[in-house]
């Protein structure tokens, strides 16, 4: 960038976001024009597993604005460099931002020109890093990351909380996934999944999902991530079961009740 | 009751951006109020940024017109540095930075268009926050929530200017219906590689729509015209 466009740009910034210090370490909400307080456009759950080549994650492509389901296009899966995939529920624009500096970082990796690229274990920690000083500046990136990837045959697959919970396993889930997703995963996954059966367990969660958390819309991504590199599918719907007979008519044996 | 004339200005609105075959449609309404009392009845809510690109404002006035002035000068530096008018992308991204940075403090949602050569006509909706989503329409504002129905059943790609400018105006039209924080005229800017055009609807040229009724001068002209029973029940 030129050199005036950023002077112009520090400008603005110091001009409005100077944090008031009356001494306190915990700010009122009016004095405190630094802190992130509540989230505007969220997406909702993540959910990923290591199958046999890589890692699989899927995610849908809604972007809620309240109780709104107001952004039907939101891809919130990204690859980051050659080896890893970002996944993320929670605030966009945060989401948007921490790509940015992974852009950064990815750049100023390839600048060095040395044969060397940042897998997924290293994304992870940097990551994690961030997330974590921004918690403890009580100013969070509003998001749950998930982060997958390959490199030199090994897979990984790991998450990033908002207050910078970190850690590894074979499947993660955010948001209500944790709570629908993840039981069906302790259940059914097993290690060298094929990309197929994968797939099936992936849908299979995202459709529990899909009945029952409120944010979520019928229009999903799959990515994976293998050696090879990374690849996010075209969106797509799936079909949802209605034709119980419970379902048809509830009230039958009993008229007048719900 | 109280009119609580000391609220800040809030343009309540309905503002409305949509691509066509050939460049973008921008439409908004034209009440800016503080608290009940309609502060301005006539304001212009799209704002112009370049010779080729335009905002749609919504939310707090303040917020939205000094967001304006900012990214206003910062294209216009760039324009000069780059030699070429600036692309609507670049232009989203400025209000991005400021929105997003400031975003404590902003109250302002908005939606950028406008045509440039790389990409033709394009659309950003800017929401609270400071997310930015590149969308083939998109709506905003209070009276936003009443066209969300609409827009899923009456848009469609590839619409013709024309189609495009009407399907704008009916849909600021009935947002007006609805929304108590959106109301006067219907502003519209269309922006393509020949130009840029303004129209101007009043609310006496839209279409009525239910339980309104065609505006007379006095009620006398409907009793002198009426036949003999005109008071009747």
């Amino acid at each position: 960038l030129p050199v005036w466009f950023s002077i112009n740009a520090d400008y603005f910034f110091l001009q409005f976001t100077i944090p008031i210090d009356n001494g306190d370490s915990v700010k009122t909400a009016e004095a405190d024009s630094q802190r992130t307080l509540y989230p505007y456009v969220t997406g909702t759950s993540i959910v990923a597993i290591k199958y046999k080549d890589g890692v699989l994650m899927a995610s849908d492509m809604g972007g809620s604005y309240g109780s709104t389901l107001r952004y039907k296009n939101i891809e919130r899966m990204k690859a980051i460099g050659k080896h890893s995939l970002l996944g993320a529920s929670g605030e966009i624009s945060d989401f948007q931002e921490i790509l940015r500096y992974l852009d950064e970082l990815v750049l100023n990796d390839n600048m060095w020109d040395d044969g060397n690229s940042l897998g997924p274990k290293e994304v992870h920690n940097y990551l994690t890093r961030v997330m974590y000083n921004r918690r403890n500046k009580f100013n969070p990136l509003w998001n749950t990351l998930v982060l997958g990837g390959v490199k030199n045959g090994e897979s990984y697959l790991g998450m990033v909380s908002m207050i910078g919970v970190s850690f590894e396993d074979n499947h993660v889930a955010t948001g209500f996934g944790n709570h629908l997703a993840r039981p069906i995963l302790r259940d059914e996954w097993h290690a060298d999944l094929s990309f197929e059966d994968g797939v099936k367990l992936l849908e299979k969660c995202m459709r529990v999902l899909l009945y029952r958390d409120r944010s979520a819309i019928n229009k999903l991504q799959i990515a994976k991530i293998t050696e090879e590199g990374v690849t996010v599918s075209q969106p797509y719907s799936l079909k949802t079961f209605w034709e119980f007979k419970a379902f048809n008519n509830p009230t039958a044996g009993a008229e007048g009740s719900w | 009751m109280d009119l609580n004339l000391d609220a800040p200005h809030s343009m309540g609105t309905t503002i409305i951006g949509v691509t066509y075959n050939g460049g973008v449609v921008l439409g908004a309404d034209s009440r800016t109020s503080t608290g009940m009392y309609v502060a301005n009845r006539a304001s212009d809510k799209i704002t112009q940024l370049t010779d080729n690109v335009y905002v749609c404002r919504s939310g707090s006035a303040a917020d939205s017109q000094v967001v304006s002035d900012y990214v206003r000068y910062f294209l216009h530096q760039h324009t000069i540095q780059l030699g070429q008018p600036a692309t609507v992308k670049v232009s989203a991204n400025l209000i991005r930075m400021l929105a997003y940075n400031n975003k404590n403090m902003l109250q302002t949602g908005l939606i950028v268009g406008g045509w440039d050569k790389y990409e033709g006509g394009k659309i950003y909706g800017i929401p609270l926050g400071g997310t930015v989503v590149e969308q083939p329409f998109a709506i905003g504002g209070s009276g936003s929530s009443y066209l969300y129905g609409f827009f899923d059943q009456a848009w469609k790609e590839n619409m013709t200017k024309e189609e495009a400018e009407q399907l704008v105006v009916k849909a600021v039209s009935l947002a007006i219906a609805r929304d108590g924080a959106s109301g006067g005229v219907v502003r519209t800017v269309i922006i393509n590689s020949e130009g840029v055009t303004r129209n101007f609807y009043p609310g006496d040229k839209l279409q009525l729509w239910h339980e309104e009724l065609e505006p007379q001068n006095s009620l006398l002209d409907i009793l002198n015209a009426a036949g003999p029973e005109p008071m009747a029940m």
